[in-house]
C-alpha cells in the first residue's frame, strides 16, 4: 500500500481486517459443513467397528468352521450351537418368496406406468405407491399375522399360524413400490427415439416395451431388483411378528423359522448382560447380514457395469 | 415369402392390439392390488380397533387388562424421540447436503462421502440398531434412553434428508448464485440468504418423509433395548419428581421410554385376542400419523412443482 495521505491508512487496514475476518468465518463455516458431511463416513466406520470388534470376541469362543457348517442354532441353551446356516435359510426362503412376488409385480407396474398409462393415471399412481412404501413394517407384520395368514389357511389348511410364506408374501407387497418406482425411472430415461424407431417398424406397444425399452433399461432394472433384495434380506418386523422366532433349518416356506433379523430382535427383547456370548452373537449375526447385503450390492454394481448402455 | 393378405394383416394387428390391451389390464390389476392392500389394511384396523377409539385409550398407560390398556406412554415417547431425531438430523442433513452441492471440490474425499451416503441408504435398519447398541448405549453411556433412540433414528434418516436437500439445491439455477456473488456476497452469505430459503420447500418435503419413516421404525429401537412396559411419562422439565427434587430441563432425554411401533409389536405378539383389538387400534393411530405426514409431503411437492418457475 502506498497511500499518500496518512489519515487513509487506518481505514484501509480496517477493511483488510474485516476481509480477513470474513475469510476466516467462511473457512470456519466450510469446515463445519464438511464435518456434517463426514458424519456419514463416521457412521459407516462406526458400524464396521462395532460389528467387527464384537464379532471378533465372538469368534474367540466359536470357531468360524462351526459357525458356517453347524446345522443347529441354540446360542442361549446350555448345549450351545452356533450354526448360522439355520438363520440364513430362513432369511433366504422368506426373501425368495417376497421377490417371486415383488419382481414380476413391480416390473409389470413399472412397464405399465412408463409405457401404457396416460399422464393422469401416472400422477395418481405414484403417490399411491409411495404411500404403500411408507407404511410402517410393524403394521405390515400385524397384517401378515392376523389377516394374510388366516386367508392363506383357508386355501392351505395345513399352514401353521406362523410361516415364512405369509411373512414373505407381505414382504413382497412391501417391496413392490421400491422396485416399481426405480424401474419406472430407468425406463423413462430410455430416449423416445428408440421407441419411435420400433413403432416405425410396426411394433406394438408391448413388443416395444419388452424388446426395446426393457433391454435398454436393464441396468436400472437390475439396480432396482438389488435394492429389493437388500430390503427383503434386512426386513425385520414382518418376520419377527409373522414367521415365528423358532430357529429351523428348512427350505420349505410353509414352515415357521427364525431369520437373522428376527433372531436379533428376539435376543434384544430379552435381558442379556453386556459382554456375554449371547450379546456377542447378535453382532456376529448382524455382521453376516451386512456381508450378505454387501455381496448383493457388489453383484448389482458389477451387473450394472456389465450391461450399462449409453445413449 | 408370400405376401400376407389384407385379412391376415388385420389378424396380426388385432392380435397385437389384443396383447397390448391384455397387458394393460394386467398392469391396472397390479396397481389396483396395491391400492387394495392399503385399503384392506386401514379398513381392517379401523373396524377391529373401533371399540378402542375412546379418550381413555389415548390417556391410559399400558396394562395387563386389554380393555384398560392405552397408548399414552407410547405416543408421548414417539413424539419425544421424533423431536430428538429432528433436532439432530435436520441441521446435519442440510449442512451435509449444502456442503456437497455448494462447497465440495471434485476430489477423493467428496467421492468417498458420496459413495458412503448411497451405501448407507441400503444398510438394513436393524444394523443401525446394533451400531447404536454398541456406541450410544454402552460406549457413550447414554443407556436405553430417548436420546439413544433419537440419535439412532437420526443417523437412519440422514441419507434421506441429504439426498432431498441436494436435489432441492440442484434445482436452483446458477444465475441466482452469480447474481448474489456479483453484488459482493460471500459463499456463505449466498447460501444463507438465497440457496437455503429457495431450497426450503424441497428440504421440508425430505424432512417430513424422513420423519414419517423414523416414526414407524421398530427394529433399531428394539435392538437398543427399549422397554415394552412403561407405566410412567418422562419427567416434565422443572416439575417435581420423587423425593421433592426438581427435574432439570433435559432430564427427559435420558428417561426410559416406549414408542408406538413397540407397543403394537408387544400387543400383536400376545396370544390373547383381546390385545389384537388394541394392536389394531394403535396400528390405526400410527398409520394415521405416517400417512398424514406423507400426504403433507406429497402435497408440498405438488404445490412446489406448480409454483416455482425460474
Amino acid at each position: 500500500m502506498s497511500a499518500n495521505n496518512a489519515s487513509d491508512l487506518p481505514k484501509v487496514s480496517d477493511r483488510l481486517a474485516y476481509n480477513a475476518m470474513r475469510n476466516w468465518k467462511e473457512k470456519l463455516i466450510e469446515a463445519i459443513l464438511l464435518g456434517a458431511a463426514a458424519i456419514s463416513v463416521l457412521t459407516t466406520l462406526g458400524i464396521v467397528y462395532v460389528l467387527v470388534s464384537e464379532s471378533y470376541s465372538f469368534f474367540q469362543n466359536v470357531s468360524i468352521i462351526d459357525f458356517l457348517t453347524d446345522t443347529q442354532w441354540t446360542p442361549l441353551f446350555d448345549d450351545a450351537h452356533f450354526g448360522i446356516m439355520v438363520l440364513i435359510s430362513g432369511t433366504l426362503v422368506s426373501s425368495g418368496v417376497a421377490l417371486l412376488l415383488a419382481i414380476p409385480m413391480g416390473t409389470i407396474i413399472a412397464i405399465y406406468l412408463s409405457e401404457f398409462a396416460n399422464p393422469k393415471v401416472r400422477e395418481m399412481a405414484k403417490p399411491i405407491l409411495e404411500l404403500l412404501g411408507g407404511i410402517p413394517t410393524i403394521v405390515f407384520g400385524y397384517f401378515a399375522l392376523l389377516v394374510v395368514t388366516p386367508i392363506l389357511q383357508f386355501f392351505l389348511p395345513s399352514l401353521p399360524g406362523f410361516s415364512l410364506l405369509s411373512a414373505g408374501i407381505v414382504m413382497g407387497v412391501m417391496i413392490v413400490p421400491y422396485i416399481a418406482s426405480l424401474s419406472e425411472d430407468a425406463m423413462r430415461a430410455v430416449p423416445m427415439s428408440m421407441r419411435e424407431g420400433a413403432y416405425a417398424m410396426g411394433s406394438t406397444k408391448l413388443y416395444t416395451a419388452i424388446h426395446v425399452v426393457v433391454p435398454a433399461a436393464i441396468s436400472g432394472l437390475a439396480a432396482s431388483y438389488i435394492l429389493g433384495i437388500s430390503r427383503a434380506v434386512g426386513e425385520t418386523m414382518i418376520l419377527a411378528v409373522a414367521a415365528g422366532m423358532q430357529p429351523n433349518l428348512t427350505w420349505n416356506p410353509m414352515e415357521p423359522a427364525a431369520t437373522i433379523t428376527s433372531f436379533i430382535v428376539q435376543v434384544a427383547l430379552g435381558d442379556l448382560p453386556h459382554g456375554s456370548i449371547g450379546y456377542q452373537t447378535i453382532f456376529a449375526a448382524g455382521l453376516t447380514l451386512l456381508m450378505i447385503t454387501l455381496l448383493f450390492n457388489i453383484l448389482g454394481q458389477w451387473l450394472r457395469a456389465k450391461y450399462r448402455e449409453n445413449y | 415369402m408370400k405376401p400376407l393378405t389384407t385379412e391376415q394383416i388385420r389378424a396380426v394387428i388385432a392380435k397385437g392390439k389384443f396383447r397390448d390391451n391384455l397387458f394393460k389390464a394386467v398392469g391396472v390389476f397390479c396397481l389396483a392390488f396395491a391400492l387394495l392392500v392399503i385399503v384392506a389394511l386401514i379398513a381392517d384396523m379401523l373396524i377391529k380397533g373401533s371399540e378402542r377409539f375412546t379418550l381413555d385409550f389415548f390417556l391410559n398407560f399400558a396394562s395387563r387388562r386389554a380393555t384398560q390398556a392405552g397408548i399414552l406412554s407410547a405416543w408421548v415417547g414417539s413424539l419425544l424421540v421424533m423431536l430428538v431425531t429432528a433436532l439432530a438430523a435436520v441441521p446435519l442433513g442440510v449442512a451435509a447436503g449444502l456442503y456437497l452441492e455448494e462447497y465440495a471440490k471434485r476430489n477423493w474425499i467428496t467421492n468417498i462421502i458420496e459413495i458412503n451416503i448411497t451405501n448407507l441408504a441400503a444398510v438394513p435398519s436393524i444394523v443401525y440398531g446394533l451400531l447404536a447398541l454398541g456406541i450410544f448405549v454402552y460406549q457413550f453411556g447414554f443407556g436405553q434412553s430417548i436420546l439413544s433412540a433419537g440419535l439412532t433414528l437420526a443417523l437412519l434418516i440422514l441419507p434421506i434428508i441429504i439426498v432431498a436437500t441436494r436435489e432441492a439445491i440442484r434445482a436452483i439455477p446458477a444465475m441466482i448464485r452469480e447474481g448474489s456473488m456479483a453484488v459482493g456476497a460471500t459463499r456463505w452469505q449466498t447460501c444463507r440468504y438465497h440457496i437455503i430459503p429457495y431450497a426450503m420447500p424441497g428440504i421440508l418435503t425430505g424432512v417430513i418423509i424422513g420423519l414419517a419413516r423414523a416414526i414407524g421404525e421398530t427394529a433399531p429401537i428394539i435392538t437398543i433395548g427399549a422397554l415394552t412396559f412403561i407405566a410412567f411419562l418422562p419427567p416434565v422439565p422443572f416439575s417435581e419428581i420423587d423425593g421433592g427434587a426438581t427435574a432439570g430441563m433435559f432430564d427427559w432425554v435420558m428417561s426410559p421410554f416406549t414408542v408406538m411401533p413397540i407397543q403394537i409389536f408387544n400387543w400383536t405378539s400376545r396370544p390373547d385376542p383381546a390385545f389384537e383389538i388394541n394392536a389394531a387400534a394403535a396400528g390405526f393411530v400410527l398409520m394415521a400419523m405416517v400417512l398424514s405426514m406423507n400426504a403433507v409431503a406429497i402435497y408440498l411437492r405438488y404445490k412446489m412443482r406448480k409454483n416455482i418457475k425460474w
